[in-house]
């Protein structure tokens, strides 16, 4: 007996869950741009558009509690709409990382760089891969990739301490670079949360396929 | 009766040893029976109607004063099974069974086994209330006078009304009718009946789905408290009843088509409702089938 109606709406769920991903994986992606080009629009906008992330994460939340107060799901639909709940709060939060990162961005103005950027870039690409492959295990509800997205968590630690080593190297070499390593020390801190809720999506993966609730990644951080 | 065919596995839950009774200050976990302290327990348990066979092997272990339900569609013998444990289906023609009913390691339908005596140790209440057309008093009080009780039968009936959590609304009008009561009361009267002589095992057939949501969770209240000191085995076709008020959730099914019953899976209710092992059981609980 398909319960054809919950389905639909079980699916639209997961839809609004993959469609909220996108907005913040092109959050991060204009963020991190709009730092390496100087361009204060596109941090401007990035700084805006969080305001339609929140809403689309509070739009999820309230399926998933229409869903539970009317349908009582349980076993692997409840699974679903709890990880969709947590999921969508770690996407949101993500969001406002990539907010943070373009508001770094506003605050470092038109000053020179004080390194090439090279580290920060790297970090956003791993850490919008885990973002991507995380929602896609999701999708799958493939297990191995969730735990794969999680290992690769470490390479993002090990990431962000090179970035914070160097630019307090260049803090003690000299101290008019302390205001812009430390904005940057705050870009590298976002993009490594950005991961560590990449890796809380795998962990969830992990639950709504098996009921486990387990740790599979603990970030240095 | 000997049988010759394979046994179904036996569904029970592990056990990592200790004992049942909370210790002081520390509340047990309500998902941990212990083998050792099995309330009832059916051994290669087949039922038949007549020439059809309703129930196929079944082997099952029920822990004590914990709350088993039982679920499963519409005509997949959850009252049949429920029956097994207080010979109430002897009273049915034709009906008869194979293999063993233990209650607390005896079998109660070994010769020389007192049906009457089984019935006072296994109570069980129904879905529709069934007073007897006596006072509230009366009905309570029915039982320990047949059972030739020689104590004080007013304090007997007061502590067991308190029990049922039914003293307070009914204790200025115990001449009154027993239906003068709401339904909700009738069957905590009716479950008030059935703790005044002091059974092991209170059966539940449906005891809520004739009643109001409130009512309804009143009677799910009350076998959460009565579980501290009975065993109780409820058959619900209600799932989120199931997940409300049981330890442990066993589902009963049957292939159709004329096929036996059979258990498809028994264990913590979390992991029932949660993480269940057979896709037919997830199946049904996520209202696939059924």
């Amino acid at each position: 007996m398909p319960r054809t109606a919950f389905e639909q709406q079980l699916h639209e769920l997961e839809d609004d869950l993959l469609a909220l991903g996108s907005m913040v994986e092109k959050a991060v992606l204009r963020s991190i741009d709009a730092l390496k080009r100087r361009d204060h629009v596109e941090a401007q906008q990035v700084v805006g558009d969080d305001k339609l992330v929140n809403e689309k994460r509070f739009q999820i939340e309230e399926k998933c509690l229409q869903l539970l107060a009317t349908q009582q799901p349980m076993a692997v639909d409840l699974r679903t709409i709890v990880s969709v709940l947590h999921i969508s709060v770690d996407l949101e939060r993500m969001g406002d990382h990539a907010e943070g990162i373009a508001r770094v961005s506003l605050r470092i103005g038109d000053e020179p760089f004080i390194k090439p950027l090279v580290d920060i870039p790297r970090m956003a690409d791993l850490a919008l891969d885990m973002l991507r492959r995380s929602l896609d295990a999701f999708t799958r509800r493939d297990v191995e990739l969730a735990k794969q997205v999680a290992r690769d968590d470490d390479e993002v630690d090990v990431l962000h301490e090179q970035v914070y080593r160097d630019l307090l190297t260049y803090m003690i070499e000299n101290r008019e670079n302390i205001n812009q390593s430390t904005y940057l020390t705050w870009v590298a801190h976002n993009l490594e949360r950005i991961a560590d809720r990449s890796t809380n999506i795998a962990e969830r993966v992990v639950f709504a396929a098996t009921g486990r609730m387990e740790e599979i990644g603990a970030s240095m951080y | 009766m000997a049988k010759t065919t394979t046994r179904a596995p036996i569904l029970e839950q592990e056990s990592s040893g200790g004992t049942i009774a909370p210790v002081a200050g520390q509340s047990e976990p309500r998902d941990r029976p212990l083998s050792e302290f099995i309330a009832l327990e059916t051994v290669g348990l087949d039922f038949y109607y007549g020439d059809f066979l309703a129930l196929a092997d079944i082997n099952i272990r029920i822990p004590a004063r914990r709350v088993t339900a039982i679920i499963g569609p519409s005509g997949s013998g959850k009252s049949t099974f429920l029956r097994c444990f207080n010979r109430m289906n002897e009273l049915l023609p034709g009906a008869r069974h194979q293999g063993q009913v233990l209650l607390n390691g005896n079998d109660i339908y070994a010769l020389g086994v007192d049906v009457t005596e089984v019935r006072f140790r296994v109570g069980m209440v129904f879905q529709k209330p069934n007073p007897f057309p006596k006072s509230i008093y009366d009905n309570v009080a029915f039982g320990p006078r047949i059972n030739g009780f020689r104590g004080d039968l007013d304090n007997l009936v007061e502590q067991t009304l308190r029990q049922a959590a039914l003293w307070d609304e009914v204790k200025d009008r115990l001449k009154k009718s027993a239906f003068e009561l709401s339904g909700g009361q009738q069957q905590r009267l009716c479950i008030a009946r059935t703790l005044a002589v002091e059974p092991e095992v209170i059966l539940m057939d449906e005891p809520a789905s004739a009643l109001d949501p409130a009512a309804t969770l009143k009677i799910e209240d009350l076998m959460a408290d009565l579980s501290k000191e009975y065993t109780i085995v409820i058959v619900t076709h209600n799932m989120q009843q199931a997940a409300r008020v049981s330890d442990f959730t066993a589902f009963l099914n049957t292939e159709g088509g004329g096929e036996p019953a059979h258990f498809v899976e028994f264990g913590p209710k979390d992991q029932i409702f949660t993480t269940p092992k057979d896709k037919r059981t997830q199946d049904y609980i996520t209202g696939r089938f059924g």
